[in-house]
């Protein structure tokens, strides 16, 4: 690296050290570039693929409210793809690129939208504990060094919180019911509690990316941090559920103050991560399956926008003659 | 030495480049549809501010997706869209230079003037 590099680099660790945002033509290491992007546009496949396993259940919401909502959700994490692809952008990555790159299977997504969505207290289970976990992942980005990002999490956050609320009340409504529903609630946070501990990505002393990420103030606190503070927070409202979490060691350390948990089954995440859980297959391809499906729409899309133009320029030019 | 990259999206295009997209664009009209800009009032008498980008075929096509991507929940009264390459933004990397204009004239400001504290009304 020669002097002037050097120098760049220096000044652009001063400007992160001082809380300054970074913009997109700024200066910034190619690595800092890199890490967003792969960051970034994980994020926003996430999203993508997060309306899948929801997807799965529009048609049979146990009511019209119920319907309504769940469609509100899903269309609000189609807004959180865009807005994180939109950011994504302003890297020097195409849209058509980063979509390139989840259907080839090369970008990963998170893996929680991997596991199916058998029964429709799964749909609380979701929103309360996937977003739940996004939630606490994502309040931290809204303050991260890249400009677009910090300001896209923004929107996200602000949106969020319905979801995580109406997850709740969902499996609230079904605690409160018959015992068939009762079993279902518990049935449902019994197969995602695990998946969602997961969400927060590998251990401390086992995550290679982290500590460049915690430089740049991209991350601001650690994976296991994280998933403490997760742990603390389910612990609690579950009381409120009256159900319980499928852990046997989990209690509460009067020592630390926080809840001390069970065994993370690490074998399982390194399994999903890649592609060997329950649904990769079934969600890849049917993401696929939509981007193909809608190639004629987008096609339609283009000449009918031509073809609007050259009739407004005929207009103006026959208009033109007319007044001659 | 240039160490930035040419490849810019999202409005910040410098005079005097193209946008990345424009050139995809015209590689494969069919495939890469043109990025807006997208600035939204979000109550009547307030500013159009910056709310993101989209991509779009034509501008009736831009506000009604931003209609639906920025506005679900009445965050805004109004929208204008415009294609990203038809801003012109100026260059950060002489940031420095550009602004330092106003650097040294302190004496455009209020505080600037020592006046007695009897004098009212001023």
């Amino acid at each position: 690296m020669d002097q002037t590099a050097n120098q760049l680099q220096d000044q652009f660790q001063q400007r992160i050290d001082l809380e300054q945002k970074i913009e997109p033509r700024d200066w910034m290491p190619e690595k800092y570039r890199q890490t967003l992007i792969r960051q970034i546009s994980q994020h926003a496949h996430s999203e993508i693929i997060g309306m899948l396993p929801e997807g799965n259940w529009i048609t049979r919401a146990p009511s019209l409210k119920r319907k309504a909502i769940l469609l509100a959700k899903v269309q609000d994490e189609a807004g959180h793809g865009l807005y994180l692809y939109s950011a994504a952008e302003t890297l020097g990555i195409s849209r058509d690129e980063m979509y390139e790159q989840l259907h080839s299977g090369k970008a990963k997504y998170s893996s929680i939208f991997n596991y199916p969505t058998l029964s429709w207290a799964d749909m609380g289970a979701i929103g309360w504990l996937v977003d739940g976990a996004a939630i606490l992942n994502q309040v931290p980005l809204c303050r991260t060094s890249f400009g677009p990002y910090a300001r896209a999490m923004v929107r996200v956050c602000k949106e969020e919180s319905f979801h995580q609320r109406q997850g709740f009340e969902c499996l609230l409504q079904l605690s409160r019911g018959s015992e068939v529903q009762r079993q279902m609630c518990q049935d449902a946070i019994n197969r995602w509690w695990w998946p969602s501990l997961m969400m927060f990505g590998p251990k401390d002393d086992e995550s290679p990316n982290s500590k460049l990420s915690m430089q740049w103030k991209i991350k601001r606190f650690s994976n296991d941090e994280l998933r403490q503070k997760f742990v603390d927070m389910i612990a609690e409202q579950i009381k409120l559920l009256n159900m319980v979490l499928p852990d046997p060691d989990l209690t509460w350390n009067e020592q630390t103050k926080h809840y001390d948990y069970g065994a993370i089954n690490w074998e399982e995440f390194k399994q999903v991560i890649q592609g060997n859980g329950p649904c990769n297959k079934e969600r890849l391809e049917a993401r696929k399956k939509a981007w193909t499906n809608g190639d004629w729409v987008r096609e339609a899309a283009t000449v009918h926008a031509a073809k609007q133009a050259k009739r407004k320029s005929e207009a103006q030019t026959f208009s033109a003659k007319e007044t001659q | 030495m240039r160490l930035y990259l040419q490849k810019n999206h999202y409005g910040d295009y410098g005079d005097g480049h193209a946008g990345g997209l424009e050139q995809d664009a015209h590689q494969d009209p069919q495939k890469q549809w043109p990025l807006w800009e997208v600035f939204m009032r979000s109550k009547q008498g307030l500013d159009h501010k910056h709310a993101g980008s989209l991509h779009a075929v034509d501008a009736t096509m831009a506000l009604e997706n931003a209609r639906d991507v920025y506005t679900r929940r009445k965050e805004g009264v109004s929208i204008w869209v415009v294609e990203s390459k038809h801003i012109h933004a100026s260059d950060p990397n002489a940031a420095a230079e550009f602004f330092e204009p106003a650097n040294d004239k302190i004496y455009r400001h209020p505080s600037f003037y020592d006046l007695p504290d009897s004098l009212k009304h001023m």
